[in-house]
């Protein structure tokens, strides 16, 4: 629960599997905002949010990775991670694995509540209106499926973007669209999920846009990795980096020696 | 006996419909439904509350089907009609032929039915001999190309007007050769005067149901071209197939359900015809049949109330779940391999043929979560699909190499210390790999990915060993 007293809340960083392996920078972007916001930000010891062994079926499995999950982020009066798919697994979904099992419900229900995913939690919670942040171009936004229709996310990432110097934001068409991810099905599925992301790219080339960002790793690597198979110069990069100003890293996919203006 | 599914073998159709052409071309018909629901969802300020009440009268008709089956066939008695129980597709299709054999039927029109493609009447039927002529437009298309429905309220979903053309002109063998049909009223006027004359030859007419009214012992069809009408009124016995779940308490509780239906299927605000037939022709009637007869049809769903499946019942059959599917949108419904396409047949299917036989298809979902934004009856399709996922997997019917990787992968996610150390070292040589070019185009063991796009190469160090690193915050 949230402190009555004026001291900061302290929120735990989720920093989701992808972040803490993949891109690392976005963690430290979400770590910026969220200090900026006026958070004390800790980083208990993680793994994964568990949804690889829940959408194959195995739900013994995630249980013990949610338990340990609810366990190390006890002390927190939040829980943030820079991922909506992964924010409403814990925040959705943990719930529903500890139906059966009382004692463990009423502190999977009570973690859950204190989860969110960053950009809503900056915007709905602390009550962020606006970010210090430059980037000269123009800018299309993906709503990642998990963050939009299981969290109600849409208009935050938007709101803040708009306060973004030189930002300009165009219209992508069918951005509430999967990219066609989908955890383990963008392998178990591949074919049938470059079908998806071969019609996402599509519409992200005829925006004209400079950046793709989304507020999901898996969603971006996927459109990323298509993008740059197909040769397109559209770099990609987590709505968090921009936000945070944190632009110092290359794009996502982009080679590390050229730094990028 | 049904038609035979190919559910499981979903990744190989899947594979050929991504690869035709003609296809791929029709496909994007079925995008058309998206702009337009939300147009008559956004005229009916009401519509979410709507959703909420056509779910709730689903649900409660659900938990008392029993008895309102029980007032509903007192009701269709006592109007004159006759109700048959169908425990098996065999069973209904045994009733359906029995009542066309006592009367010496030769033949039937249809109208559209899913449940009828469920248990395969018309080869059924062909089989005793008996002519089935379907005079839905789209069903008597894909009767001519002896295909299965691919969409469930669009049946032909899949054909372009130029394979209709070809169609026509290879069955309707008496029309002058040299006629027009390049325009889409030309192919309609061709059929219309074909299903005329079968409309008023046929002796029996079956029809399916939207919803039975439990009060009055009413079933009720929703249709655009008013071929069922024809269907139920010209011959003189009348038959209505229909699942158990199609009951409804009351008249008002069907006027609550159709003002989410059409919405949500066409972006209609009602269908044109919406027509309720209560027994045979009485004295004052001015048309109708002789005789009305309702087959009702279990065939496994009786066994998934109750049970985790159970909200699968609510189904209305709109099909905007497909309409918003991006797996449909690529494959479209024949891929699916029986009758039910799109995410409530990925439900539905291995609860009607099992889950050795259709569990493919729950699989074959990034759980967008689209399908379940927009079902008028807010039934949690992901969520039933990740619930065939469990099945599988407690049976070990699962990929034997997809339950492996599941097992390296879930020991070390749950040993927090030694997942930290081993992911950063992997990802410190990977990045060092990779990082000339920023991206892999292709990684032993990421073939799966790498065969169709890039895989981004790390950073380098993870985030939890940089942040241990930088201020020894970790616990």
């Amino acid at each position: 629960m949230p402190e009555t007293t004026k001291s900061p809340p302290r929120v735990g960083l989720f920093v989701t599997c992808l972040v803490d392996l993949m891109r690392p920078s976005v963690g430290f972007a979400a770590v910026k905002l969220l200090e900026e916001a006026g958070c004390s930000v800790f980083v208990p010891s993680q793994t994964c949010c568990g949804q690889p062994a829940y959408n194959s079926g195995d739900k013994a499995t995630t249980r013990d990775i949610a338990w340990a999950t609810i366990l190390a982020f006890e002390d927190c009066d939040y829980v943030v991670a820079p991922s909506g798919s992964c924010g409403g697994m814990l925040a959705r979904h943990y719930p529903e694995l500890f139906i059966d099992e009382p004692q463990r419900a009423i502190k999977a229900n009570a973690f859950a509540a204190r989860c969110h995913e960053l950009v809503s939690f900056l915007v709905d919670v602390m009550k962020v209106q606006k970010v210090s942040a430059t980037f000269e171009g123009s800018v299309a936004y993906h709503d990642s499926c998990s963050g939009l229709r299981e969290l109600g996310i849409e208009a935050q990432p938007r709101l803040l973007l708009k306060t973004v110097e030189g930002l300009r934001l165009v219209e992508l068409e069918g951005s509430d669209v999967c990219c066609g991810f989908g955890g383990t099905f963008a392998v178990k599925y591949g074919e049938l999920s470059d079908a998806i992301v071969t019609q996402k790219t599509a519409n992200i080339a005829a925006t004209g846009a400079d950046l793709l960002l989304a507020g999901d790793l898996g969603c971006l690597m996927n459109m990323a990795g298509k993008l740059q198979r197909q040769g397109s110069a559209i770099a990609v990069r987590h709505v968090a980096e921009v936000l945070a100003g944190a632009l110092d890293e290359p794009p996502i996919g982009a080679p590390a020696p050229r730094v990028r203006q | 006996m049904t038609v035979a599914p190919t559910s499981a073998q979903f990744k190989t159709n899947a594979h050929e419909a991504l690869g035709d052409a003609r296809l791929q071309r029709a496909l994007p018909h079925s995008r058309n439904f998206i702009g337009r629901r939300a147009a008559a969802v956004a005229r009916l300020p009401e519509f979410e509350a709507l959703r909420d009440s056509a779910r709730d009268i689903k649900n409660h008709t659900l938990a008392h089907l029993d008895l309102y089956l029980e007032a509903y066939e007192r009701k269709v008695r006592e109007a004159g009609g006759h109700v048959h129980y169908a425990l098996t597709a065999k069973q209904a299709n045994d009733i359906i032929l029995d009542l066309c054999r006592e009367r010496g039927a030769k033949s039937v029109t249809k109208g559209k039915s899913m449940i009828s493609e469920e248990i395969g009447l018309n080869a059924a039927l062909e089989a005793a001999g008996i002519e089935a002529v379907e005079t839905d437009l789209g069903e008597y298309i894909i009767q001519l190309r002896g295909e299965a429905p691919s969409h469930i309220i669009a049946p032909a979903i899949h054909v372009t007007k130029q394979d209709i053309e070809a169609d026509f002109r290879r069955v309707h063998l008496d029309l002058p050769r040299d006629r027009d049909l390049s325009q889409p009223e030309q192919l309609l006027g061709e059929a219309r005067g074909i299903l005329r004359s079968k409309f008023l030859a046929a002796d029996i007419g079956v029809t399916g149901a939207n919803f039975l009214i439990a009060e009055t012992g009413t079933s009720i069809i929703v249709t655009n071209e008013g071929n069922g009408d024809l269907t139920q009124l010209l011959p003189s016995v009348h038959i209505v197939i229909a699942s158990l779940e199609k009951i409804v308490p009351t008249l008002e509780d069907a006027s609550q359900l159709l003002r989410v239906l059409a919405r949500s299927a066409t972006g209609q605000d009602m269908s044109v015809y919406t027509t309720l037939s209560t027994g045979p022709r009485r004295p004052d009637d001015p048309d109708g049949p002789e005789e009305y007869h309702v087959v009702l049809l279990d065939n496994g769903r009786s066994s998934m109330l109750g049970g985790e499946f159970e909200e699968m019942l609510r189904c209305i059959r709109c099909g905007a779940c497909m309409n918003h599917c991006p797996v449909y949108h690529a494959v479209g419904g024949h891929a699916y391999g029986w009758v039910y396409p799109g995410p409530m047949g990925a439900v539905l299917t291995p609860s009607l043929i099992g889950v050795a036989e259709g569990g493919q298809l729950p699989n074959a979902s990034t759980f967008c979560g689209r399908c379940e934004s927009v079902c008028p009856v807010r039934i949690p399709l992901p969520k039933l699909m990740r619930h065939w996922r469990e099945r599988e997997f407690e049976r070990h019917l699962s990929p034997r190499l997809a339950r492996y990787g599941l097992g390296v992968w879930a020991f070390f996610a749950k040993r927090a210390a030694l997942y930290r150390l081993s992911t950063d070292l992997a990802m410190r040589a990977l990045h060092l790999i990779g990082r000339g070019k920023g991206r892999f185009a292709s990684l032993p063991l990421a073939g799966g990915w790498t065969k169709y796009r890039d895989l981004p190469a790390p950073q380098g160090a993870t985030f939890q060993s940089q942040w241990r690193a930088k201020s020894g915050k970790v616990k």
